[in-house]
């Protein structure tokens, strides 16, 4: 039972990475794409702790926390640097 | 492991990659980017937290002892979520992204 | 407009912020093991980082009653729940029966952190996000995904979350 809800978790978010490279293709504006590499960031955690449960293992739960820390940071830079014209002032 | 932590694991999974699956249909679907914004800020915040819990009791039983590890990822999306969605909100504003023509008060209009 | 550098010049003190420093512990040792050497480590941590960043920091935030913050971290979690599922059932709907709309949230705070803290759950909590604080910190800009009625949900968002906040701070 473990098992296949674990299988299926992992096929629902590796649908939601498709759905997000979907609009990160035709996202109109810079705002949508920085929201959907936000999202991506994201969902890519989950599929990491999810990877981790699969395979027994909490080596990957460091990965994990990088990726949620990196994402936040890629998010406020990008923000920031359409704000501002400069990241670091 | 016995069948009733299993079963409550299960669903905190399907529960939580439910939520993010929805989070990015919102994305993909809705037609403006301040009604996009509302989708995977939610969703995804409530699918990854309770992914992050069935990995906490998950870890908790077969190592036999407590981790509390997970929380902390969770506690940081919790807190980060919001602020990136209010700083990519402001920077559309700033960027004078158009709404929606339906969209009631925008701040557009009367620039 | 608010002073954020009001304590750049002020002393510097031997343990500056004892929350941050308490969080920095607490933090340390769930991310190693709880061995006596990591215990160490940590209170050198949460000694130093503090002390070494306290020119950074803003003034340090009085709260008022703690079981009032602690009702009010429940409150919030069991809306984004709430929050959740409505939202799920907005996207997964006929979209064109959507009324998005701007409103302009007046504010009776004044703390920038409670301010802060608002805008959070704003954009945890069901169907709003906040998307810009007025320079003069009067006003929030927010949006709602299907607002009908926007006297009904700034009366809302003013009693659920605003009267606990100035309660708290």
């Amino acid at each position: 039972m473990l098992n296949f809800a674990l299988w299926l978790s992992i096929l629902m978010f590796s649908a939601s990475l498709g759905l997000c490279i979907y609009r990160m293709l035709i996202g109109p504006d810079i705002v949508d794409r920085i929201l959907t590499l936000d999202t991506m960031s994201v969902n890519a955690m989950a599929l990491i702790i999810l990877l981790g449960i699969q395979l027994n293992s909490q080596l990957f739960f460091e990965a994990a926390m990088l990726i949620a820390m990196m994402g936040f940071i890629g998010t406020v830079s990008l923000c920031k640097f359409q704000l501002r014209g400069n990241i670091i002032e | 492991m016995h069948w009733s932590l299993e079963l409550i694991i299960s669903l905190l999974l399907l529960i939580g990659s439910s939520f993010a699956l929805i989070g990015s249909i919102g994305l993909a679907r809705l037609p403006d980017f301040f009604m996009r914004t509302h989708a995977p800020t939610k969703g995804t915040t409530l699918g990854v937290g309770s992914t992050l819990i069935a990995s906490m009791i998950y870890f908790s039983v077969t190592n036999g002892r407590l981790s509390v590890q997970e929380l902390m990822i969770t506690i940081f999306v919790f807190i980060t979520a919001p602020v990136g969605a209010h700083l990519m909100a402001k920077t559309a504003l700033h960027l004078k992204t158009r709404p929606i023509s339906k969209t009631r008060n925008s701040p557009l209009d009367k620039e | 407009m608010l002073d954020l550098n009001a304590n750049a010049n002020k002393k510097w003190s031997w343990l500056p912020h004892p929350v941050i420093s308490l969080a920095v512990l607490v933090s340390w040792l769930l991310l190693t093991s709880y061995s006596p050497g990591s215990l160490i480590m940590g209170i050198i941590l949460g000694w130093f980082i503090p002390w070494i960043t306290q020119g950074f920091w803003i003034m340090p935030v009085k709260i008022k009653s703690w079981p009032k913050l602690a009702g009010y971290c429940l409150l919030v979690l069991y809306d984004i729940i709430i929050a959740n599922i409505q939202t799920a059932r907005l996207v997964l709907a006929d979209i064109d029966k959507l009324q998005p709309s701007f409103i302009k949230l007046p504010l009776d705070l004044e703390n920038p952190v409670a301010i802060t803290m608002l805008a959070n759950t704003i954009t945890l909590t069901p169907g709003t996000i906040s998307a810009r604080v007025s320079t003069d910190c009067k006003h929030i800009l927010v949006h709602g995904l299907n607002i009908h009625d926007p006297e009904q949900a700034i009366h809302e968002m003013k009693n659920r979350y605003e009267k606990p906040l100035k309660e708290i701070f």
